[in-house]
């Protein structure tokens, strides 16, 4: 497939955004600015970023607890995202969630929840309202692999698969259930193979490589839309931090557990690191490109936490706000 | 014209509310397990099938959990979709979607999305159904903020107040007893609404208030004739709606009559007839002159033995009895 230099620019900014701005929240979790817990994406921004390229504004999105990435890449204000991460007033939810809890209605992003599975058939949900409103729009349900052990998980594939429903289930398998290593939770360590047993196409894909997963994600995407649905398609994939905060299963603890070698491992496989160098060996972006592209991220980055830090506080008087829509 | 006069009974009061409003409104839909037979809904989905076809007719598969989600995602887009439970029991299955989901979906995103689904569970007591077909939940699901809850008593309110879960853009929880189905009253042909959050004065009374809902007002109702004989003259509250709690009615009557005998289908710790004490105790104290006193399920799981069963179900007698309790 042949790609436009425009649209590899974009896919690089998109990762570099998200992994900027998920590094730049390191120092606040450190010294106490930010509290609500944060789960960092950082490592895994090739599967937003390819799929988010394949959707379109409309389309639909849920994610779970570690879903800044997927907000970003579908067009999500990064102003809002970061407020949100503070707790402040002006955020995406408006100091009521925090970081687990990110929606952006307008680009399509639904919503995300840490309960594991939580969102899988909000999202089912989502597409079979678009099979009886026949509106041609996609719905991409984002979780990772501890949320096979969901019973939910599969009734959901069932449901989809049973009414063809225009959905991705996308699973994003970095190998660990919070502090469990996959081993510990599955005999099979194969999660795209669940699809076999409920008739849906699935494929298991390098999700550390946007172009693999743009590819796969377009290729699904046009085939939801044309009433080809639903597709699981598992990315493989690592967190390059830990469960929750920068390294610790228990924010601010430092109790990643998992062995050096590993992780050393995955960071020689670094989505964005692979990328670049990819764009330079074929020069399809110029060195000084992507250097101009690094500033500009940088410096949006740089704005969203002034942004958030600048924000106010919601206010005490309006704590019984929002419990019901009027 | 249609007659001013014309009788349904509650279960096809909700199935003229349906056919109304899924006429009217294109964006609701039905979905649930055994949509299609009258087995599992009673006749309250009589010929939707045929007049609106399998997209907005759902039967689904035994998944109790991702049909609610299904629902409650699909309202996240802007239908209005009715998730239907035939037994309550198997709701419990669904409780992440609702309680996790549907209820905190509007604080915790800070009113970005409101979840306009009705969730519509049917308790099926009696007939020797024993512990796990038979349970009325109401009082879990009203602790929950973020959810409404109603429990019509009969058919008028069935219609009234189904029009008016649909139309509300948050999550509610529609709750039938299914003893109440073939009971038959005067109900309005047109669309209309009854106002959730209202209770409603059935019987005029100044001796004692008899607070009651769902299929509890039925036995109240007799309750009220046979204290009538005795001379005694109830009140009777029916809430209609559990959550939010019509304590404006309630506080208004006890202020009148200064005795309270609070009815519910449920069981009695913790529950529904327990907040309505606290609530006249902290708000109405000073209209008491008794202690309040309660009829409610024993603390114990439905019995399948009809003997069992005719001593675990509250009927007009022990209504009865509770009232003249306080007022000797």
């Amino acid at each position: 497939m042949r790609y436009s230099n425009g649209f590899l620019e974009q896919l690089y900014q998109t990762m570099l955004r998200i992994r900027y701005c998920e590094e730049s929240l390191v120092n606040p979790i450190l010294d106490g600015r930010i509290k609500c817990p944060v789960h960092l994406y950082s490592g895994e921004e090739a599967i937003a970023t390819g799929i988010g390229a394949a959707l379109n504004k409309d389309d639909y999105i849920f994610g779970g607890h570690r879903s800044h990435g997927h907000y970003l890449a579908k067009g999500g204000d990064m102003n809002k995202l970061v407020a949100e991460i503070f707790t402040k007033v002006e955020g995406c939810s408006r100091g009521r969630g925090g970081s687990m809890h990110v929606i952006d209605p307008e680009v399509g992003m639904l919503g995300s929840a840490p309960i594991v599975g939580g969102t899988i058939s909000l999202a089912l949900g989502a597409a079979l309202a678009s099979s009886i409103r026949n509106d041609s729009r996609v719905t991409v349900s984002f979780f990772g692999d501890g949320a096979t052990g969901e019973g939910v998980l599969h009734e959901s594939l069932n449901f989809a698969a049973l009414k063809k429903l225009p959905i991705i289930f996308a699973c994003e398998n970095n190998f660990y259930s919070t502090h469990l290593n996959i081993r510990e939770i599955r005999v099979k360590e194969d999660i795209a193979s669940l699809g076999i047993a409920f008739g849906i196409r699935n494929y298991k894909v390098d999700g550390n490589d946007v172009l693999k997963v743009y590819n796969v994600a377009k290729q699904s995407v046009d085939l939801c839309r044309s009433g080809g649905g639903p597709v699981l398609i598992e990315f493989v994939t690592y967190r390059l931090r830990g469960h929750v905060g920068p390294d610790d299963n228990i924010q601010g603890s430092h109790t990643d557990i998992r062995p050096k070698e590993e992780l050393e491992k995955w960071l020689s496989k670094d989505p964005i690191t692979r990328f670049e160098e990819k764009l330079n060996d074929k020069s399809l972006l110029p060195k000084e490109k992507i250097k101009e592209i690094k500033h500009k991220v940088e410096l949006e980055v740089k704005s969203a936490i002034q942004f958030a830090e600048q924000s106010l506080e919601p206010k005490e008087g309006d704590i019984t706000k929002y419990v019901f829509s009027e | 014209m249609f007659s001013q006069n014309r009788k349904l009974t509650y279960s096809l009061a909700i199935n003229e509310a349906l056919h109304q409003i899924m006429s009217k409104d294109k964006s609701v839909f039905l979905i649930g397990q055994g949509v299609k037979s009258p087995w599992y809904v009673g006749n309250t989905c009589m010929d939707l099938l045929e007049k609106f076809g399998e997209k907005r007719i759902i039967d689904t598969p035994v998944s109790e959990n991702a049909m609610t989600g299904a629902a409650i995602g699909a309202s996240l887009t802007g239908m209005r979709a009715i998730i239907v439970h035939p037994r309550m029991d198997f709701m419990l299955y669904a409780f992440d979607p609702i309680i996790n989901q549907a209820a905190n979906w509007s604080y915790m995103n800070g009113g970005k999305l409101s979840v306009p689904v009705v969730i519509w569970g049917i308790i099926n007591r009696g007939g020797e159904q024993a512990a796990q077909h038979s349970q009325a939940l109401q009082a879990l699901l009203a602790h929950i903020p973020g959810l409404k809850v109603v429990m019509p008593s009969n058919a008028f309110d069935a219609k009234g107040l189904f029009i008016a879960a649909i139309n509300d853009p948050n999550p509610v929880v529609f709750i039938d007893d299914r003893w109440l189905y073939n009971t038959e009253m005067v109900v309005p042909e047109d669309l209309f609404e009854i106002e959730i959050g209202k209770a409603i004065i059935r019987k005029n009374g100044t001796d004692v208030t008899l607070v009651a809902s769902s299929y509890m007002v039925v036995e109240a109702l007799k309750a009220v004739e046979e204290l009538k004989e005795q001379n005694i003259k109830a009140e009777l509250v029916d809430l209609r709606t559990i959550k939010p709690l019509d304590e404006d009615t309630i506080l208004n009557s006890v202020r009148k009559t200064g005795r309270i005998v609070i009815i519910d289908g449920g069981w009695r710790s913790f529950g529904v007839s327990a907040e309505i004490a606290a609530v006249v105790s902290e708000k109405g104290f000073k209209y008491l002159k008794t202690s309040i006193k309660r009829v409610t399920l024993p603390d114990i799981p439905a019995p399948a033995s009809n003997s069992l069963e005719q001593v675990y179900y509250k009927k007009a007698s022990d209504i009865v009895e509770a009232a003249k309790s306080i007022l000797t």
